[in-house]
This record gives C-alpha cells, sequence and structure tokens, in this order.
C-alpha cells in the first residue's frame, strides 16, 4: 500500500495534477485576486495623487484591521460549507460591554476580557445550535444577528459612552516605530499566521476541507464534525469580540450600532479572496489579498473623489466578477484537461486502474 | 504534496503582504506641506461632508456651500458615506487629510467619534468647520450654529400669536417626553407665553412620540378634548407634518391655526390648500452657504476661530464669532405660501 501511494505522488497522473506545478499555482483564483491587487497597488501609487504615502498606508490598516481580523475565522467557517453573519453584531455587542464596564469604572484590560468572555459565549450559543442541534448556520446567524444587535443596543440605549483612558486609544492608533505600521497590524500577523496554521498544516484542518467537499465523507473518515464546527463558530465569535475591542478603542466610541452592515463587508472579502460559499475550496492567502484589495481599491477612488456609491458598484461588480470567473476557470479547465485526455486510451487514465497495475506500467 | 504546492502559494500571499507594507513605507511623507494659504481671492478647496449622500436636507446646504465656493472661487466637492455612520465619514475625513485638502465642511454624525480624525486632519493643515451637528469645541475649528434655542422657541411663539390674535387656548404637539431639544424649547416657550402673552392659555403639551400614527390620533385627541383650541405648536418636523395632515381633512381645517418646525417638502401640500399659514426651520441653503465662508476666511486667515473675529459672508453680510467658537446663522426662517416653492427638502 505505501509503495502505491508514493508512486502514486511522484507521478501524478490524474486530471487535476497533470499540469506543472507554475501552471497550478498561477491559474487559480488566489493568484488572479493577488495579480490583481498588485496591479491595483501599482496603479494606484503612480496614478493617483497621495496614494503612495505613509499616512494612505496607516490609514488603509486602521481601516481594514476589523474585516481583516473577522476574515480569518470566518475563512474556515465558509470553508466547512457554513456562514456566520452573527460577526458584526458581535462587534456592536463587545463594544457596548466594553463602554458600559469602562464607564463604570472597570479597567480597560479586565473589560477586554469581558467582551472575549461574552464573544466566546455568543460562539458557543451559535455553535451549540449549528453543530450540535443541526440547525443551518444560515437561519440561526440571522437571528442572532438581530439578538446580539438587540441585547447591544438594549445595554446602551441612545447614548454613546465616548470617555476611555488615552493610554488605550491611542494605543489603537499607534504606530510601530515611525514606520507608519499601525499596532494593529502586530494582533493581525499573529493570528493569521495561527490561522494558516490551523487551516493549512493542521489536521484539523484537513478536516474543515473534508467537511466543506463531503460532510458525510468526513464523518465516516474519522473527522469530528460537530466539534470541528463547534470550535470554528467559538474563534469567529471571539475574534469578533477582539474586532469590537479594537473598533471602540479606535473611534473612542462605544455605540450599540458600531459595525454595522461589516458581516457583509468580510463576507463579501472572504468569497473575492476565492473561497467557495459551497465550502472545500479557498485559501488564507487569497483572503487576504482580497480583504487587501478591496480596502486599497476604495481608498484610491476615495482619493480620486468618486462617490460611495459608484466604489459600491466597483467593488460590487468585481465581487459577481470574480464569483463567475470561478465558474468559468472550472469550466476550460474541465474542458482542457478533457480534450488532452482524449486522445489517450482508456487504460492510461489512472483513476479506475488497479494500484498494482499502475505502478508496473510505470516501471515497463 | 498537496501541501507543498499551498506552502509556496503561502510565500506568494506573505511577499504580497511585504510589498504592501514596503512600497508604504519606501514612499514616506515625502510630499507634505504644500496647503494653499495666500489670502486675496481665495482659491481654497473646500470639501462637504454630509451626515450621509442622497439625503435631501444637506443636498440642499452644500447646494448653498457650492454657490459660495463658486463665488470666491474656491473648488467644491461633496463626498460622504452612504449611511449616516460615524465610522464611514471618518474615512472620508482622513481622505481630505491625506489630499491636503483646505478646509472640510461637515455635519457630525457622533460628536465624539471624529474627534482624532479631525485632530490628524488639523494636523496636516486641514481647517474643519462643522455645521448642522457639531463635534464640540476642540474638535472643530467653528461651529456654523443654526439657530439657538431661544430663537426657535420665541419664532414658534410669535408665529401661533400671531396666526390666533394673541388670545385664546392653545396646545403643543411635541416629539418624546425626554426629548432634550423639544423640552429645553418647551420650556422657553412657556416662559415666553407667561410674561409676553398672558392671554394665550397652554392646555396641554402632548406627545406623538415623533411616529407618524401617534403624532395623527394625538392631534385628534387633542382636538376633541379641547373644544376651544385655537391653535397647536408642533416643534418636530414628523409632528406638524401628521398634525397637517389631520386638520386638511377635518372640520377644524382654517379654523385652528398650526405651527412649528417643518420641512417644505413635507408641508407643502397643506401650505397651498391653506391648512397651515406658517412655520419654521432655518434655511439649509443659507447655513451651507455661511460655512463655506467661514471655512475660507479660516483657509485664508482672516479668523482664527476665537471669540470676537468677524468675517463677511458675502451676501448674508458680516458675521462674528461667539462663545465656543461658534457662528450662529440667525433667526429661523419662516415658510409661507409667497416663499415654499423655491425650497425643495
Amino acid at each position: 500500500m505505501s509503495t502505491t501511494t508514493t508512486t502514486a505522488g511522484r507521478t501524478r497522473d490524474y486530471p487535476s495534477y497533470s499540469r506543472p506545478l507554475w501552471w497550478r499555482i498561477a491559474f487559480t483564483r488566489e493568484s488572479a485576486v493577488i495579480a490583481l491587487l498588485v496591479g491595483v497597488l501599482l496603479w494606484a501609487i503612480y496614478g493617483v495623487l497621495y496614494f503612495g504615502t505613509q499616512l494612505t498606508m496607516t490609514f488603509l490598516f486602521l481601516d481594514i484591521a476589523p474585516i481583516l481580523l473577522i476574515a480569518l475565522p470566518m475563512t474556515a467557517v465558509i470553508v466547512t460549507g457554513e456562514i456566520d453573519l452573527s460577526v458584526a453584531s458581535v462587534v456592536g455587542l463587545s463594544s457596548s460591554v466594553l463602554g458600559l464596564l469602562v464607564h463604570h469604572g472597570w479597567s480597560v484590560p479586565l473589560a477586554a476580557l469581558v467582551c472575549l468572555v461574552v464573544g466566546l459565549a455568543c460562539g458557543a450559543l451559535n455553535g451549540f445550535l449549528i453543530a450540535y442541534v443541526g440547525l443551518p448556520s444560515l437561519a440561526v446567524t440571522i437571528g442572532t444577528l438581530a439578538l446580539f444587535r438587540g441585547i447591544a443596543v438594549g445595554l446602551l440605549g441612545t447614548t454613546a459612552v465616548t470617555t476611555f483612558p488615552s493610554r488605550w486609544t491611542s494605543l489603537a492608533k499607534a504606530q510601530i516605530g515611525s514606520t507608519g505600521v499601525p499596532v494593529i497590524v502586530i494582533p493581525i500577523v499573529v493570528l493569521a499566521i495561527v490561522f494558516t496554521l490551523l487551516l493549512h498544516f493542521s489536521g484539523f484542518g484537513r478536516g474543515v476541507y473534508d467537511i466543506g467537499l463531503n460532510r458525510e465523507a468526513a464523518e465516516f473518515t474519522g473527522v469530528r464534525v460537530a466539534r470541528t464546527k463547534f470550535t470554528l463558530f467559538l474563534l469567529t465569535a471571539a475574534v469578533s469580540a477582539f474586532a469590537g475591542i479594537y473598533f471602540t478603542l479606535r473611534f473612542s466610541s462605544s455605540r450599540g450600532d458600531n459595525a454595522t452592515g461589516l458581516e457583509l463587508q468580510v463576507i463579501a472579502a472572504v468569497l473575492l479572496g476565492g473561497v467557495s460559499i459551497f465550502g472545500g475550496r479557498g485559501g488564507l492567502h487569497g483572503v487576504i489579498a482580497g480583504v487587501l484589495l478591496i480596502g486599497a481599491l476604495s481608498s484610491a477612488l476615495r482619493l480620486l473623489g468618486v462617490t460611495v456609491n459608484v466604489i459600491n458598484i466597483i467593488i460590487g461588480l468585481l465581487l459577481v466578477a470574480s464569483v463567475v470567473s470561478t465558474s468559468v476557470l472550472a469550466w476550460i479547465s474541465e474542458t482542457s484537461a478533457r480534450r488532452k485526455n482524449r486522445g489517450r486510451r482508456p487504460s492510461d487514465l489512472p483513476q479506475h486502474a488497479p494500484p498494482g497495475v499502475r505502478t508496473k506500467e510505470k516501471e515497463a | 504534496m498537496k501541501f507543498q504546492n499551498k506552502k509556496v502559494l503561502g510565500l506568494v500571499a506573505g511577499s504580497v503582504v511585504l510589498a504592501l507594507a514596503a512600497t508604504g513605507c519606501g514612499k514616506g511623507s515625502g510630499d507634505g506641506g504644500g496647503a494653499a494659504g495666500g489670502g486675496g481671492g481665495s482659491k481654497a478647496t473646500i470639501t462637504f461632508l454630509p451626515k450621509n449622500l442622497g439625503n435631501p436636507y444637506f443636498d440642499t446646504s452644500d447646494k448653498g456651500g457650492a454657490n459660495a465656493i463658486k463665488e470666491f472661487g474656491g473648488t467644491y466637492s461633496q463626498v460622504g458615506p452612504q449611511d449616516a455612520s460615524p465610522d464611514g465619514q471618518a474615512q472620508y475625513i482622513d481622505t481630505a487629510a491625506q489630499k491636503h485638502t483646505d478646509a472640510i465642511v461637515m455635519s457630525a454624525n457622533d460628536p465624539k467619534a471624529l474627534c482624532d480624525s479631525v485632530k490628524s486632519a488639523q494636523d496636516a493643515g486641514t481647517k474643519v468647520v462643522t455645521f448642522d451637528s457639531d463635534t464640540g469645541p476642540g474638535c472643530r475649528d467653528l461651529f456654523v450654529n443654526q439657530a439657538t434655542a431661544e430663537g426657535i422657541a420665541t419664532v414658534e411663539v410669535d408665529m401661533i400669536a400671531d396666526q390666533i390674535g394673541d388670545a385664546g387656548e392653545i396646545a403643543i404637539l411635541s416629539s418624546t417626553p425626554n426629548a432634550t431639544n423639544q423640552n429645553a424649547w418647551i420650556e422657553i416657550m412657556k416662559k415666553d407665553l407667561a410674561t409676553n402673552h398672558p392671554k394665550i392659555k397652554l392646555d396641554e403639551v402632548a406627545y406623538g412620540t415623533d411616529d407618524d400614527q401617534t403624532s395623527f390620533d394625538k392631534t385628534a385627541s387633542l382636538l376633541q378634548k379641547h373644544p376651544n383650541l385655537k391653535g397647536i405648536i408642533s416643534p418636530t418636523t414628523i409632528g406638524i407634518a401628521a398634525a397637517a395632515r389631520y386638520l386638511s381633512t377635518s372640520d377644524k381645517k382654517g379654523k385652528v391655526a398650526l405651527t412649528g418646525l417643518g420641512t417644505p417638502n413635507q408641508m407643502r401640500k397643506y401650505v397651498t390648500d391653506g391648512t397651515v399659514t406658517e412655520f419654521a426651520l432655518w434655511n439649509p441653503e443659507d447655513l451651507g452657504y455661511l460655512a463655506a465662508y467661514a471655512a475660507k476666511a479660516l483657509v485664508d486667515g482672516d479668523i482664527t476661530g476665537k471669540k470676537g473675529d468677524t468675517f463677511k459672508a458675502g451676501k448674508l453680510g458680516e458675521f462674528k464669532v461667539g462663545d465656543d467658537q461658534t457662528v450662529l446663522l440667525g433667526d429661523p426662517f419662516k415658510f409661507n405660501k409667497s416663499n415654499i416653492g423655491q425650497f425643495n427638502f
């Protein structure tokens, strides 16, 4: 068994691996998004006045930080074929809780800790209903979107808490030395590494993809489906709560309606980054590029004085085009693979051949 | 093998992020400064930042601003978020700072959340003028106030006194029982009525909770409870429109006077059909016009925003900066049959 596996690994004769490595890297959704990002950056730096400044980069990172943070766990959730629409409401709830506690004399770190616990509780509720009760995530998180937002607004009413210790509010906007890179990039990079390891280099992550590709097969091969999903919803809500703390301190403003509608921006960026909404495929590098692409593009267009409605139209079209391109790319690679295989005798196609036979053929 | 592939992709992604950071750093803040400042015929670039786009009120005020800027030869632009959210507005303040815009004229979506963005814009040399909704002193260079509480209360009392012959029973249809602005105005109205209009008796203050249907029902019950009622003051745009809708179909139309704060688009029908004689609000076009001239005066260095500074605002004449770096537009503007056709907000 082991010999046949390694042989199969070396020759990789099945259609999806029939292309050389560079081809497979170059023609993916992820590389398309990365190429587009590089293109937009080059255009903006050389073509848009004031874009290529340190200030632009600082604001860009400050603005996209919450989206980028939440997009990391959201990617994993969507890869399993689920969705979490309640993230922005968790941001709002976390913001309200932080404001309320600080207003009542709590220290910021302690209040932030409570926010994270509240986030975990929100995630546990989502995760329990989805993973263990088996309800559809779309329905559950639409419900908790309203529920968490309701609690958030209810906690503070129409008032806003706007006095926070300046030590913490300036930390939220501080830069690393004089590089212009905001401090918030540090937790983003750390979390990005953690989630990359988790999703792409661990058994847990392989389980995540298995669930998205075929839930039953995953279960039969020993993936703990319910526990994996539960963990992912916990992570999403916890990171959202952290984003809420950042959001609150950055604007020194705790309001129940903070970050309304952020969930759609996060999901848009994840889908733009090449993650399939049906689950099973996508990578964090594409998602990170997707978030940066939306951020850089809207920043450049704002500098050009383009009005917000037009910016939304452009980003909307980009998203639709990217989703359509998946189907088109799949169709192209499928037809070209079929054409390539047309000339061969059926016995050349390895899928149906028993391993032993194939090994012999290759040796011959 | 599959994962080796992923590793390569990961490296590509990582290097792109690094490249982004590097290009950002490399360029540095080389082209800072360069904000225009010279006096004389001002070429100031002024950006209007309303609470949100597609709002007729702000379209009107920004039109006034655009007219003013055209008069003195500056450059006008209007940007803004789609929803009235502070974080959406902050991005546009940041953008204005990056572009070294000479001045921003904005109506703030949050008194505090925009403070840091405003300060960094000021550091970059941009003057910040607020109108309609303030951020609070220390968070802008100047606030152009549409009206004072006294001004609003007095004009409403004067209008009703005028319309009912300074004698008889009246009622007030307010918004919610704890609305800060309305309660402050009602207090001043009560004092004004007691001292200057002794023959007018205030029967009741009813609360329509700024809900169209509730305000409509409250109007009906006010008219039933007080058969001798001669006038209603509604210091809220939703209340006055609902009350006018009720009155226009009842037999009290034309017999019970109605006035207060309203917008021309909502009230046009009732002014034309004679239900309402006159109501008040400030003129948003003048407000935008004044704010643009205030921004120009700051950019040109004619004023610094301290108390007692004076500047000329085109056709509106001369204005003086008051306490808390505030400029007052003046008395509320009265809308009636003769002028309502000129307004669209």
